[in-house]
């Protein structure tokens, strides 16, 4: 088996659009939320969002690489040419070895809602262009980052809700781990359109303190009234230990577990079983105890019953243990699709430079929180391993251990 | 609409959606090997050409399409109908 290391991490997120941005608002605990009008026009009950500038590729990508970008493979791309530059990865190692790629993505609803409007309306499918349909379909990450850099490895896109970008780490974990290839770019992406979320706004999940956007996502916390959508793109380098050491790579990080379940239960509601069970997978395939574990990157996304869950799930797995837990989704928001992937950026970034993000928002601990050792304030402090949590709907779970080297 | 107009409009886009350098724009150039135009292009110049002159082209119809002198006479022949 193959030891499994992070060599390059690359974020595009509503708190920064680069590494050190980022680093910078999680060590601030500096929220990314805010208030955005034009949802409100078109009839959301919440217009409360990770705010983001989208970016103009036009001289950093030719046309025809361009035009079947969506709008979370632009994010994609910059988090990915971030990734690739500080893991050393350049044109003459892509092209001389078979580097695969597996991102996490679940909707591309502005493609598919605009193309679907023009035909309605022209009624002639010759004049959507050659972009939608490559915008379009789930895999247009995956499909558009191989050919932009001219990927030869594992290629495919993974959609398992909010905890995507997790289980594609996972997997590239293994296939790397089984030594069925070297290097994968890993990563998750999500676009933040107001037509991305609309149908999600329908449940009444999001929260709607739409007068103090910076306050509205509150994970653990007792007052919190749901969650805040967000999204951006997170790219993890994943390398097998011996191509890293042989090429001088810089090592961030070891993946040493990977731990995964499916609820079988409710489409929305998460149960804590499940998530006993991925927690326990992880920490069975890394060889740890509880004990071990010294950070938790909670998934608590500022629902009820989604904390409610973790923090029992949480409790009971580190009954004794109490590790420290913060959910840095109090400041991005819901980064659905690309969680997974940003918040092993997110930790990792944390574990590198010593210290652990805040749970910001986190004022009254309800039942529940009150068990969970939560860092409310950045705490400085060295730490070497961490375990990420990752849900999502259709009772999808994932775990995943990562330890310094 | 008068030829030299015709000219004006799809050298612009050209320039403009394609981030072709006018300099290149003589009309014996060839769309495919001298522009890059390829296949999915032709996808795309088909939607301009709906916004820039207010026709539908059919796919085949470009078949012949291979210069930019012939693509000035496409558009004239079906403007001018």
């Amino acid at each position: 088996m193959n030891r499994v290391v992070i060599t390059g991490l690359g974020i595009y997120s509503c708190i920064g659009k680069n590494l050190e941005e980022v680093k910078e608002s999680l060590y601030q605990g500096r929220s990314g939320i805010g208030f955005m009008q034009e949802r409100k026009e078109i009839g959301f009950r919440s217009a409360l969002s990770g705010v983001m500038e989208r970016p103009n590729l036009k001289g950093l990508l030719d046309r025809r690489l361009r035009v079947g970008l969506a709008e979370q493979g632009e994010y994609a791309y910059l988090s990915t040419l971030e990734a690739m530059k500080n893991a050393n990865i350049d044109e003459e190692f892509l092209k001389n070895n078979e580097v695969g790629i597996l991102f996490g993505n679940d909707s591309s609803s502005k493609a598919v809602i605009e193309s679907t409007d023009i035909v309605r309306e022209k009624k002639d499918t010759m004049l959507l262009g050659s972009g939608y349909i490559f915008q379009a379909m789930n895999s247009t990450v995956s499909m558009n980052l191989s050919v932009i850099f001219k990927l030869r490895g594992i290629n495919f896109t993974i959609s398992a809700a909010c905890a995507s970008g997790s289980h594609a780490i996972g997997l590239g974990y293994l296939f790397i781990k089984h030594g069925m290839q070297d290097t994968i770019v890993c990563g998750g992406a999500q676009e933040v359109n107001p037509f991305s979320m609309g149908s999600f706004d329908a449940l009444s999940a999001f929260s709607v303190r739409e007068s103090d956007p910076t306050r509205a996502s509150r994970p653990f916390d007792k007052n919190r009234d749901g969650l805040v959508p967000s999204g951006g793109a997170a790219t993890v380098i994943l390398e097998s230990y011996e191509s890293a050491v042989k090429r001088g790579a810089p090592i961030l990080g070891e993946i040493i577990g990977y731990g995964f379940s499916s609820n079988g239960e409710h489409i929305s509601q998460s149960t804590v079983d499940g998530l006993l069970r991925a927690m326990r997978m992880s920490l069975k395939d890394a060889g740890l105890t509880p004990q071990q574990i010294e950070y938790i990157n909670a998934h608590a996304t500022s629902t009820t019953h989604g904390d409610t869950s973790e923090a029992i799930a949480i409790s009971e797995v580190f009954a004794n243990c109490n590790p420290l837990v913060s959910s840095t989704k109090s400041m991005t928001g819901h980064e659905c699709w690309m969680a997974g992937a940003s918040e092993i950026v997110y930790s990792t970034l944390m574990m590198r430079d010593s210290f652990i993000a805040p749970n910001i928002n986190f004022d009254e601990p309800d039942e529940y929180s009150e068990k969970l050792n939560i860092v409310s304030r950045t705490l400085n402090k060295n730490f070497d391993v961490f375990l990420s949590n990752s849900f999502g709907f259709g009772g999808t779970n994932s775990s995943l251990i990562v330890k310094k080297i | 609409m008068e030829k030299q107009e015709i000219t004006k409009k799809i050298n612009a886009f050209l320039v403009e959606e394609f981030e072709l350098e006018a300099d290149q724009l003589v009309p014996e150039a060839m769309l495919k090997d001298d522009l890059g135009i390829d296949s999915l292009d032709f996808v795309d110049i088909i939607v301009i050409i709906e916004k820039n002159f207010g026709f539908k082209v059919k796919g085949e119809e470009m078949a012949n399409v291979k210069t930019l002198q012939d693509f000035y006479d496409y558009v004239a022949a079906h403007v001018n109908l």
